[in-house]
C-alpha cells in the first residue's frame, strides 16, 4: 500500500440486491492531486463517493485515507471530521438559513451539541466567512436565505461550505450540472484554484468541463476502472469509445 | 455563560411574549383573590383553573414545537411525557393525603388498601418528599426519551416511522397504566388530592399560586427555547430538519443533536404534566391516549409550526374553542370540528396563525436583501413544507 497516497481504494466491491455497483474498484489519489472521474450512468461514480464518505459500507475491499485511516470503519460525521468534504449532485444547502449561516455551520470547529449551545463566537469567524463569500462571489447575498439563490449560486454556496470545512480532500459530484456556459467556466476556474491547496475528485458528465479542468481522468464502467490518463488519452482509448463516447 | 445564552434569544417579539405571560401570571390570580366576587373584573375560580390548564397545555405544545418545528421530529407521543410528569406529581399528592383517605390508612393510598396490598411498592418510595417528586417529574420523562431516542435516532428511524413508534410508545404506556397490578391506581388513576406543600389544594390562593407558577414556567421555557434556537445549536437543528444527510457530511453527529433536543423537550412536557395535575385534580391513564398527543400536534400546527409563540397561541385558542364547544349543544361534533380545523389549517394556513402573521409583517417591511436576490427559485422554502 502506498504510504503517500491521500486516498487509496483497493478491490472495493459493493452490491445492491445482486447488482454490482462497484466491482473490485481500485483507485489512488495523491495529496494535492485533482482527478476527474467520468463514466456513463450507473458506472458507480456516486457509489464510489458514498463508500469514501461512509454512507455505504463495501462488502469487500480496502479504503484508506492518509495512508493509515480505515474509512470502512467510520461513520459520515467521523469521516467529515478527518477532512473529507462532499458536494452532492443536486445542490444541497440549508434553505431556511442565510448564505452566511450556511457557511458558519460548515466552518471547521467543534461539532458537539453542547459546544453549539454554549460555544463562543468571535470576530475570526466573521472574517473567515467574509473571505469565503468573496471566493464564491456571493458577498452581496450574505444575508439572503439560501432558498432564494439560483441553481448555480446554490452550487457555489455548497462549494463554499466545502471550503469552510477546510478539508484535505474534496469530493465534488457534477459541479457544473444545470449551469450556464459562463457559470461552468467560472466553476472550472474556482475548482482549479482550490486544487492548489487541496486534493479534489470531480465527478462529471460534461466533457467540455472536464477538458477545461485539464487534469488526469479516470473512466469508470460497470463499477471498475477501464481507462486512466489525460483527456486526450482516454478519449482515444477504444474501450472508452465503445462504452461511453461510442457510436 | 448561561445568561449570555438566554440573552441571545431575546428579540422584540420574545420580550413582548414574556411581558404578556408575566402580566397574565400576576393579573389573573389578583383579579380572582383581591377583587370582590360581585365586581365585573372578578375572575371566578373555575376560570383560573381552566386558564391554568391551558397554560400547561401551552407548555406541552412548546415542547412539541421544539422537536417538530425546528428539528423535524414529528413526535406523536409527547402526551406520554406529559402524563408521566403528571403521575410523578400525582404520586406526591397521593402521599400527602396520609390518613385522611376513605380507609384512613396513613401508610397506603386508598386504592392500595382496596386492592389488599400490605406495603408500599418500591416505585412509590420517596414520593412523600416534594423535592424527590419534582426531580422525578423531569427525570422519568427525560430518561424514557433518552432510551427511546438513543435507539431510534442511532438506528436512523425518521419521518413517519418515527411518528408511528412514538404512538406505539404512548399506547403501550396507556395499557400498562390501565392495569391495577401495575401499581399506579389502574383505571381510576390518582385523585382526591388534599394539599400540596402543606397548602389546601382547593383554596383560591393555592390555585392562584399554581396558576402563576404555570405562567412563569411557560415564560421560562419559552425564553430557554428562544435561546436554544438563536444559538448555533438551533441552527444545526434547522439544518437537520432541512437536509439531514448534508448535516452529517458536514461532520455533525445528527443523532446526538436529536437526542439532546428530544430529552429536553420530554422534560418540558413532564413539567407541564406536573403543573396540570394539581389544577385539574386528577391524573388517569386516559392522558396516555394517542389522541391526546395528536391533539398537541394540532395545536402547534394551528398556531404555527417552528415559531414557538405559535405553539402557545395555538394551544390556548384550540383549547378555548374546545371548552366552548364541548359545554354546549355542539359537544358531539367537537372531534369533527378539530379534524376539520386541522385540514383547513394545513390547506389554507400552512404556516399557522403566527407564521402567517409574521409573513405579513415581513412582506410589509419587504426585507431588502431578498429583493436583491435573483428571481426567487420556485422551490418552496423548507419552513413552509408540511
Amino acid at each position: 500500500m502506498s504510504d503517500q497516497a491521500l486516498l487509496y481504494l483497493d478491490g472495493v466491491t459493493v452490491s445492491f440486491d445482486g447488482f454490482r455497483a462497484l466491482n473490485a474498484l481500485s483507485l489512488v489519489i495523491e495529496p494535492g492531486e485533482m482527478r476527474a472521474i467520468i463514466g456513463p450512468n450507473g458506472a458507480g461514480k456516486t457509489t464510489m463517493m458514498d463508500v469514501v464518505t461512509g454512507k455505504t459500507r463495501p462488502q469487500s475491499g480496502e479504503v484508506y485515507f492518509d495512508g493509515k485511516v480505515d474509512l470502512t470503519r467510520l461513520d459520515e460525521a467521523a469521516i467529515a471530521g478527518l477532512g473529507i468534504g462532499r458536494k452532492f449532485q443536486k445542490p444541497t444547502v440549508f434553505e431556511s438559513h442565510t448564505v452566511a449561516d450556511n457557511l458558519d455551520l460548515a466552518l471547521a470547529g467543534g461539532r458537539g451539541p453542547f459546544h453549539a449551545i454554549f460555544g463562543k463566537r468571535n470576530g475570526a469567524t466573521q472574517k473567515r466567512i467574509d473571505e469565503l463569500l468573496d471566493t464564491i462571489h456571493l458577498a452581496a447575498l450574505r444575508d439572503v436565505r439560501a432558498a432564494y439563490l439560483s441553481h448555480g449560486q446554490k452550487q457555489w454556496l455548497e462549494i463554499g461550505m466545502l471550503l469552510a470545512q477546510e478539508p484535505k480532500l474534496l469530493l465534488v459530484d457534477e459541479p457544473a450540472a444545470g449551469m450556464t456556459d459562463a457559470e461552468t467556466e467560472a466553476t472550472a476556474v474556482l475548482l482549479k484554484r482550490i486544487a492548489h491547496e487541496k486534493s479534489v475528485i470531480v465527478v462529471e458528465h460534461d466533457m467540455a468541463f472536464v477538458r477545461a479542468l485539464g487534469v488526469k481522468v479516470t473512466v469508470l464502467h460497470e463499477g471498475a476502472v477501464i481507462s486512466e490518463g489525460s483527456i486526450d488519452h482516454v478519449s482515444a482509448d477504444p474501450k472508452v469509445i465503445e462504452v461511453y463516447l461510442g457510436r | 455563560m448561561i445568561l449570555r445564552f438566554l440573552v441571545n434569544g431575546l428579540d422584540r417579539w420574545t420580550i413582548a411574549v414574556l411581558i404578556i405571560l408575566l402580566a397574565v401570571a400576576v393579573a389573573v390570580p389578583v383579579l380572582n383573590i383581591a377583587v370582590p366576587p360581585d365586581s365585573t373584573y372578578h375572575v371566578p375560580t373555575y376560570a383560573v383553573s381552566l386558564v391554568g390548564k391551558y397554560l400547561t397545555y401551552a407548555l406541552l405544545a412548546l415542547s412539541v414545537d421544539l422537536v417538530w418545528g425546528f428539528c423535524g421530529i414529528l413526535s406523536l407521543g409527547h402526551g406520554a411525557f406529559f402524563a408521566l410528569g403528571g403521575y410523578a406529581m400525582g404520586m406526591y399528592l397521593m402521599r400527602q393525603i396520609g390518613s385522611r383517605g376513605v380507609y384512613g390508612n396513613a401508610e397506603l393510598p386508598d386504592f392500595m388498601v382496596f386492592l389488599n396490598w400490605k406495603e408500599l411498592p418500591l416505585a412509590w418510595y420517596g414520593f412523600s418528599h416534594f423535592a424527590y417528586a419534582a426531580l422525578m417529574v423531569v427525570l422519568v420523562p427525560g430518561l424514557l426519551a433518552f432510551v427511546f431516542g438513543w435507539f431510534a435516532f442511532r438506528s436512523r428511524v425518521t419521518g413517519v416511522y418515527l411518528s408511528i413508534i412514538t404512538q406505539a410508545m404512548t399506547y403501550a404506556l396507556l395499557l400498562a397504566f390501565f392495569r391495577n397490578d401495575f401499581g399506579f391506581g389502574g383505571n381510576n388513576g390518582l385523585t382526591d388530592f388534599k394539599d400540596i406543600l402543606g397548602f389546601n389544594i382547593q383554596a383560591d390562593t393555592t390555585r392562584g399560586v399554581l396558576f402563576a407558577t404555570s405562567a412563569l414556567a411557560l415564560a421560562l421555557a419559552f425564553l430557554i427555547c428562544r435561546g436554544l434556537i438563536a444559538s448555533k445549536f438551533g441552527k444545526v437543528l434547522v439544518a437537520v430538519r432541512d437536509a439531514e444527510s448534508r448535516t452529517r457530511f458536514l461532520g455533525y453527529r445528527v443523532e446526538n443533536y436529536k437526542l439532546v433536543v428530544f430529552v429536553l423537550s420530554a422534560a418540558m412536557a413532564g413539567i407541564a404534566g406536573a403543573l396540570y395535575v394539581p389544577q385539574v385534580g386528577i391524573i388517569n391513564p386516559s392522558e396516555f391516549a394517542p389522541a391526546n398527543s395528536i391533539e398537541a400536534v394540532i395545536w402547534v400546527a394551528v398556531g404555527g409550526r417552528g415559531t414557538l409563540s405559535g405553539a402557545i397561541v395555538g394551544a390556548v385558542l384550540v383549547n378555548f374553542a374546545k371548552t366552548w364547544f364541548t359545554s354546549g349543544a355542539l359537544a358531539p361534533y367537537w372531534l369533527f370540528l378539530l379534524g376539520g380545523l386541522f385540514i383547513a389549517v394545513t390547506l389554507l394556513l400552512p404556516r399557522g396563525i403566527v407564521g402567517t402573521l409574521a409573513g405579513f409583517v415581513r412582506e410589509r417591511r419587504a426585507i431588502p436583501p431578498a429583493a436583491e436576490a435573483p428571481a426567487p427559485n420556485s422551490r418552496v422554502p423548507a419552513e413552509q413544507r408540511g
